[in-house]
């Protein structure tokens, strides 16, 4: 066997794509005339769409050691101030709809950049700095909102969201994008390297000349970013804010970066594996409803993967690194 | 500028560096020549550390004077020794763990592809492994596997790593601050082999040691350090290590300063 090929199965990466194959198969077995389907797919893939732009954010924040506790605050707030935005301009116009874009865009990336002032310059660590920043986001939308949901979503925007592009439903194609464009700069990029150099070793990294604070800034933005664009996406899927609806939003992110193999320690991750963790969770909900199991059941499944995946991790870092 | 001068590389005079009221250094001179490997040896507290941390940019002098080349030069940061061609390898080593080797020798100096690809960012991953490859191997180092994390790697493979990431950039000095301290007997001559090669590519290498045995086998010339100042220069062929060591205790103190001031 050559030595790329073994290390590619060593990767835990692979072994959960193995799992994910294996769960698809145990459903498509046991219910072929509705797992298997191709409706049911789309669902499926919209079902995941969402979580997987923001946990795209979370690759990057946890390869460099971070972790991002606001992204579902931060999701709900972008949406507030997107669908404001476009009531504001008022009408069904492309023009509004880009500016709705446009604010959740800004709005998530203000809270983003805002972490990582704290976290790169003033020293807060991330797990702190983010959680002050999902009370601080969560309630500020509230504040906006006055905590009523904001229905007045364009129509066509709607329509977009919840289209499909050679069946494939339109927000998957956007993840898949995003995904594969992330992806891309963090495996073949400067700026995907030096994300692995500062979590493999952040005072390593600042010797060799690279600018740790900016490159932690323009991390954690980009992760605002995206979950604004989340944001977006869920108001053009669903048609309203959902401030209710992603408060554990942050943890399923965390939980599919892990379950793909990323390290919470840091230095190590794999933008592949961040997207079969976010379709595991997914495909176990979809699964166990389908078989009529009761859906709480997913929560407790996942937390087993989830638990398994760290402990394989580490098992392998204390083989290697002995 | 006598022949003697001519000669210097890297040279410090009447270097002062207090830290609050601890004089860590009190008015050091320090020479290091081409092409050689010079030993900084001093007891604990003798402000080796810190010279060299003056030398590499780290801390700025509060007197003083460094040429490098011949030209005086005042290092704002470690980058901006780094980019003069001075380059220091510290204990830690500073190396990524989870990354390879040839991602290390490239930490913060990644080659990029030609064209709009390497203007968007694209490493040449193939280019870098190849050149690493050739430094490796220029310097006799061993990597194991270059496709492994070089935190699975031993001790004496990690520190031939950052010595030769330290090489293959340095212009003109590379500071190394005890390299064989957390070694074996034979991952230690592995890296005394290695500080000659250094060498004999041009590059003089300073070497911060502790061990007068390692010192004596390696070193061209000792440069010994006491309370902050230089109180003795010797060659080593011409020198016992008893008078290396009375140096460094003070034992012999004034007659070794002068036998040094008439090197």
């Amino acid at each position: 066997m050559n030595s790329r090929l073994s290390t590619w199965l060593a990767k835990p990466t692979t072994t959960m794509l193995l799992i994910l194959a294996a769960i698809i198969a145990m459903f498509a077995f046991l219910s072929p005339t509705t797992f298997f389907t191709v409706s049911n797919a789309q669902g499926i893939f919209s079902n995941t769409a969402i979580l997987l732009v923001v946990a795209v954010g979370a690759t990057f924040i946890i390869i460099t050691s971070g972790i991002d506790l606001s992204v579902g605050s931060v999701l709900v707030f972008s949406s507030v101030v997107g669908a404001q935005a476009m009531a504001a301009v008022g009408g069904d116009s492309l023009g509004a709809i880009l500016v709705g874009l446009l604010a959740t865009l800004v709005s998530g990336g203000a809270w983003g950049l805002l972490n990582g002032v704290l976290i790169a310059r003033a020293k807060v660590p991330p797990f702190v700095t983010t959680l002050g920043t999902l009370g601080a986001a969560y309630g500020l939308a509230l504040v906006i909102s006055g905590g009523v949901d904001v229905r007045s979503v364009p129509g066509p925007l709607v329509q977009f969201g919840n289209g499909r592009w050679l069946g494939v439903p339109v927000i998957a194609v956007i993840a898949a994008v995003i995904a594969t464009l992330a992806g891309l700069v963090l495996a073949t990029t400067v700026f995907g390297r030096r994300t692995y150099a500062i979590g493999s070793n952040e005072e390593s990294a600042r010797r060799a000349g690279i600018r740790v604070e900016r490159h932690l800034m323009s991390i954690y933005t980009l992760a605002g970013v995206l979950a604004g664009l989340g944001g977006f996406l869920s108001l053009a899927r669903f048609g309203t804010t959902t401030i209710a609806g992603n408060t554990n939003l942050n943890l399923q992110a965390i939980t599919a970066v892990v379950i793909g193999g990323t390290s919470l320690f840091g230095g190590i991750g794999w933008m592949a594996g961040t997207a079969i963790g976010a379709f595991i969770p997914v495909v176990l909900a979809n699964g166990f409803i389908i078989q009529g199991v009761v859906p709480y059941w997913q929560y407790v499944a996942v937390g087993s993967v989830l638990v398994a995946a760290v402990l394989l991790d580490q098992r392998r870092r204390r083989r290697q690194l002995s | 500028m006598n022949a003697d001068e001519a000669d210097l590389i890297l040279a410090a005079r009447g270097i002062k560096k207090s830290f609050g009221r601890v004089e860590a250094l009190r008015g050091a001179d320090f020479d290091v020549r081409r092409g050689e490997v010079v030993a900084l040896m001093g007891d604990n507290g003798a402000g080796k550390s810190t010279l060299v941390k003056v030398l590499s940019g780290v801390h700025s002098a509060d007197e003083g004077l460094v040429t490098l080349d011949g030209h005086e030069v005042a290092f704002g940061s470690p980058e901006e020794a780094r980019e003069a061609g001075i380059e220091t390898v510290y204990q830690d080593l500073a190396l990524a763990d989870t990354l390879d080797s040839a991602a290390n020798l490239f930490l913060g100096r990644e080659l990029r592809r030609p064209g709009v690809l390497g203007r968007i960012g694209v490493l040449d991953k193939r280019r870098m492994r190849q050149e690493a490859r050739e430094a490796f191997e220029s310097l006799q180092v061993t990597v194991r596997s270059e496709h492994d994390a070089v935190g699975n790697l031993s001790g004496g493979q990690r520190q031939g790593i950052a010595v030769c990431r330290a090489a293959t950039w340095a212009k003109h000095v590379l500071f190394l601050d005890e390299p064989t301290a957390a070694l074996g007997v034979r991952q230690t001559e592995n890296v005394l082999d290695l500080i000659r090669r250094v060498r004999d590519r041009g590059i003089s290498v300073v070497l911060i040691s502790h061990s007068l045995p390692e010192v004596m086998r390696v070193a061209d010339r000792i440069e010994v350090f006491r309370l902050g100042r230089r109180i003795g220069q010797f060659i080593t062929a011409d020198v016992s290590a008893e008078d290396v060591v009375a140096a460094i205790t003070g034992a012999k103190d004034m007659v070794q300063f002068e036998e040094g001031q008439a090197l």
